[in-house]
């Protein structure tokens, strides 16, 4: 016997039109995929925001630990060479 | 000694916080905060979630009597956002870690408040046009001001539900401009429609700002950007313009435009109306939570026959 329950968290993805990203939107309750599809649907694309939606079981969405941002972003501290930027140009030289 | 500096740690910590908040900086779900700032915001951002589900109450009331088609069509499209603004807010709470039946459950055993402004019965079709204009009116004023709130997730609802909120008063001063050019009938019920929502409507900013209980601490971590009164006052200046076009008359004897403020001097708000139905005796608050928690039990079954059809998938598939 299946007791009352709010049903499952999903994280929900909305592509606005082909070409973009999809998009962290929010979340909603559902049972299953179809359920939540269709949740998200109704709740985050009500005039036209999107033409694709990811929907995501939350338990599985694995994310980093704001505690230790420093050191798991650190390695690109120090690699200024990977912009632009870092290089000396000869002077005059154009369209580079 | 160890307690010490776990004290000192956490003072640390605490000023660090506020150091980053101050400089308008958001905190985001799995960011270290204050279990006050923790708090704070459950209660807030439920209440503004069960105020948009309560909100559906007084409207739904007349989308089987909306006057054309195109008004239930427009009715029924305002209510239904209404219901996702809630969902968006709910969302948003549980992201701090409570979770969606206990928000449920404060709500229907009154643990939990709702905007006072729906325990007020809409009585005539100007009543919906009254509430689109003023009541949704007035959310906006607020809810724009909370799209820089400090909490992320908060404020993405915000900026979402703010971008839905236009039409929504739109079409109920549209109402109430349609029923201004209406029959003498007509007219009279868009004024006694606005003669009922205005005061109260005034009541949703909250009290004056030395009588509002966790302001402060509101104000330090920048949940709130402004005051009740600020935003009681930027809502008056731009609703009195708006009556005189289409003709109505505000209910308030002491409003006059004061030429040194450049606002609107208003008279004194009734709080003893104020704290009467937010203690739960206003007109209609046993009503409201009562359907709520009959569609709740009504809808049972379907949440039962969702779960039994997901575990039998389970079992098909494993
Ligand atoms: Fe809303
Ligand atoms: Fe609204």
């Amino acid at each position: 016997m299946a007791t009352d329950s709010q049903l499952d968290l999903w994280e929900v993805f909305i592509q606005g039109r082909n070409g973009s990203h999809h998009t962290h939107a929010g979340s909603v309750h559902a049972s299953d995929k179809k359920m939540a599809l269709q949740n998200a649907r109704d709740i985050y694309t009500r005039r036209g925001e999107g033409s694709s939606i990811w929907v995501v079981p939350a338990v599985a969405i694995s994310a980093s630990n704001p505690e230790d941002a420093e050191a798991f972003f650190d390695p690109a501290d120090d690699k200024v060479y990977r912009h632009p930027t870092f290089y000396q140009m000869p002077e005059g030289a154009k369209q580079i | 000694m160890n307690n010490e500096n776990t004290a000192l740690a956490q003072d640390e910590r605490l000023r660090s916080f506020e150091e980053y908040v101050g400089e308008g900086k958001a905190i985001e779900p799995r960011d270290w905060m204050p279990e006050g700032y923790r708090s704070h915001l459950i209660r807030q951002i439920s209440q503004h979630a069960h105020s948009e589900v309560i909100g559906m109450q007084p409207e739904g009331n007349w989308i089987t009597r909306a006057p054309s088609i195109r008004a239930k069509q427009i009715l029924l499209a305002k209510i239904q956002d209404e219901g996702g603004h809630g969902l968006y807010l709910y969302s948003a709470a549980e992201t701090l870690g409570i979770s969606r039946e206990e928000m449920l459950e404060q709500l229907q055993t009154g643990k939990a408040k709702y905007s006072n402004i729906f325990n007020y019965p809409s009585l005539t079709w100007a009543d919906i046009g009254a509430i689109g204009w003023l009541v949704d009116g007035a959310a906006i004023v607020n809810q724009v001001s909370l799209q820089r709130t400090s909490y992320g997730p908060y404020s993405r609802a915000m900026v979402r539900i703010c971008k839905e909120e236009s039409f929504h008063q739109r079409q109920g001063y549209e109402i109430m401009a349609n029923m201004m050019k209406g029959t003498p009938e007509q007219r009279e019920m868009a004024q006694d429609a606005m003669n009922r929502w205005w005061w109260p409507s005034l009541m949703m900013f909250g009290p004056h700002d030395g009588d509002s209980p966790h302001s402060a601490d509101a104000f330090r971590w920048k949940i709130k950007r402004h005051s009740n009164d600020e935003l009681r006052q930027k809502f008056i200046d731009k609703t009195v313009q708006q009556a005189e076009v289409i003709g109505l008359t505000i209910p308030d004897a002491d409003l006059k435009w004061n030429e040194e403020t450049g606002h609107y001097d208003h008279g004194e708000i009734n709080w003893d109306e104020f704290y009467r139905v937010i203690k739960g005796n206003g007109p209609l608050n046993k009503q409201r939570i009562a359907h709520h928690i009959k569609a709740h039990e009504e809808g049972a079954w379907v949440r039962e026959a969702a779960q039994a059809y997901k575990q039998k998938q389970a079992q098909k598939y494993n």
